[in-house]
């Protein structure tokens, strides 16, 4: 089933244009990731994709249902759940109070103390913490706080930009494993931003390389990762 | 010891009102990113609207005339009305345009509410009488003090401890401390955000009517020109106490009104009409030394 379409959407800021006609499906259970140089678009589709920047032209569809030009909340509320770069956790706000952030819109309001000690079970490093503001937090943790965030919304699918920016390999590699350990045991779609499509091809899963704001390729990671497609794709070589 | 006691109380009044003022500003800040120059003018309506429906030229006071348990839910409420109706009408409509915008905007419903006052009252203050029995002065370790300061600090404290509990235990609390740190993410998260700006705008308008109440006893008048000084007083101690920090404006705008009593009682006689000017002059020094205000949340940086 597809979960989200997104068909031939355009955004612009100001007299730039970030995305050209970009056009995408996941499917429910999948992992995509998508890659490409500085200013590709990658992290603008997500933009677009949550509602906080309003795509020009095109449709966006999640889960049956038209989002484009919804708000961020509604969008949010069908079960998309974005984890921005540079992860923005409320510094001010309790490692807890971030957590149950997430759960206020939930209908199954019985289920969310069950996902909060699963959280905490995954990573007990937010439990030890929880009452402290979560400004306090490295950031590796402040990382595991925002997944841990995003899982309490009860998504169908979460969209991560750049899981690893700033991590130490160390800590990307737990990241990595949290996050498919999850997405297994949840039936969780994944739709991931990264820069280097190194991590697609150890992870396996659909890749999409963006650039200059446009789909370049498009396939299996592991596949693409073979020969030198994916070089030129990336760098643009060969082409005028 | 009698004359401290009389200058401490002093000050905890006048920084009470200030701190209130400065309170319904910095919410709507945290929230918006929105300076509300028209806060002022929402004091003098709600002081106004003690006259209705009259609008004699003698004050003819007749909502004012209410029982105390209605009279102050109904202006409270009518702070909280004009002031989510002035986000529905004006503000929304400049959500996404840049802070001086909506500021320019703020000044210019304020000069709407002014001259609409103007145009149905007139210039002239009037002098009404409401809850006058409390000029009365109460005897406190030997200082007489007026029983309105006593109330006025009492009803700001309860009203300090009701906000801080609504913040920290509600879910609406959590969800306005999530959105004055980062709006977008908490919009992502789910969290609405016209119910959470709506929530900021009428607890500032109660505020104000809170505000306005009181100056209304204080004074025993009714005149358009009522919230301004307040009004300048609690945007100067937002801004000293950081934009954006809730806390912050509070502690601020009791050292302004603390600072203007002081002034007060130590300057030179030949001094004290030009108190103002040492208090804003102590302010440009709190400025010079910390720009980003005294309590500068960390969220005061730029949104995604």
């Amino acid at each position: 089933m597809t979960l989200l379409s997104v068909d031939n959407i355009t955004v612009r800021y100001g007299r730039l244009t970030a995305l050209r006609g970009v056009s995408l499906k996941i499917e429910d259970g999948e992992t995509i990731f998508v890659t490409g140089p500085n200013g590709a678009g990658k992290s603008t589709l997500l933009k677009a994709i949550a509602g906080v920047v309003p795509a020009a032209e095109g449709a966006i569809m999640l889960r049956g249902q038209v989002i484009t030009g919804a708000t961020p909340e509604s969008t949010a509320r069908l079960g998309f759940s974005m984890v921005p770069e540079g992860r923005h956790v409320f510094g001010a706000l309790t490692i807890e109070e971030n957590l149950m952030l997430g759960a206020g819109m939930r209908k199954d309001r019985a289920r969310v103390g069950d996902d909060l000690s699963q959280v905490y079970d995954v990573f007990p490093m937010l439990k030890e913490r929880k009452d402290k503001p979560a400004g306090v937090l490295s950031g590796g943790q402040q990382q595991m706080l925002v997944i841990g965030r995003a899982l309490m919304t009860a998504p169908r699918l979460i969209a991560i930009d750049e899981p690893s920016l700033g991590l130490a390999p160390k800590v990307i590699d737990q990241v990595y494993e949290t996050l498919l350990k999850l997405r297994d045991s949840r039936g969780l779609t994944l739709l991931i931003v990264e820069q280097s499509s190194t991590r697609a091809m150890m992870t396996g899963g659909r890749m999409i390389l963006l650039r200059s704001g446009q789909v370049v390729l498009e396939g299996d990671a592991r596949t693409l990762a073979r020969g030198d497609t994916l070089k030129k794709a990336y760098f643009g070589y060969g082409e005028h | 010891m009698t004359a401290l006691l009389q200058i401490l109380f002093d000050a905890l009044s006048l920084g009470s009102l200030y701190a209130l003022g400065a309170l319904g500003i910095a919410l709507i800040f945290g929230v918006m990113r929105l300076v509300n120059f028209a806060h002022g003018d929402y004091i003098a309506f709600c002081v106004f609207a003690l006259l209705w429906p009259s609008i004699d030229a003698a004050a003819i006071v007749f909502a004012g005339n209410l029982p105390t348990i209605i009279l102050i839910p109904l202006i409270l409420a009518i702070g909280a009305g004009l002031s989510v109706l002035s986000e529905i009408l004006v503000f929304r409509r400049f959500r996404n345009a840049n802070p001086a915008t909506m500021m320019i905007a703020s000044f210019a419903l304020g000069y709407v509410l002014k001259n609409f006052l103007l145009m149905l009252f007139s210039s002239r203050p009037k002098s009404i009488d409401l809850w006058s029995n409390l000029s009365q002065q109460v005897e406190i370790a030997g200082a007489r003090i007026p029983l309105l300061q006593v109330i006025t600090i009492t009803i700001t404290i309860v009203i300090l401890i009701a906000l801080t509990a609504f913040l920290k235990r509600t879910r609406f609390g959590l969800e306005m401390r999530a959105a004055a740190e980062n709006f977008t993410m908490a919009r992502m998260l789910g969290v609405k955000a016209n119910r959470v700006i709506m929530l900021a705008f009428a607890i500032s308008g109660m505020l104000a009517a809170a505000i306005g109440l009181i100056l209304a006893t204080q004074t025993g008048t009714v005149d358009i020109q009522m919230g301004m000084s307040v009004m300048l007083v609690a945007f100067i101690a937002t801004v000293i106490g950081g934009l954006g920090s809730l806390p912050g404006a509070v502690i601020a705008g009791f050292l302004i009104g603390g600072a203007s009593v002081l002034m007060q009682v130590i300057l030179p006689l030949e001094a004290r009409p030009f108190r103002d000017a040492f208090v804003y002059g102590a302010v440009i020094a709190c400025l010079i030394w910390r720009p980003q205000g005294l309590f500068a949340p960390k969220s005061a940086k730029q949104r995604v």
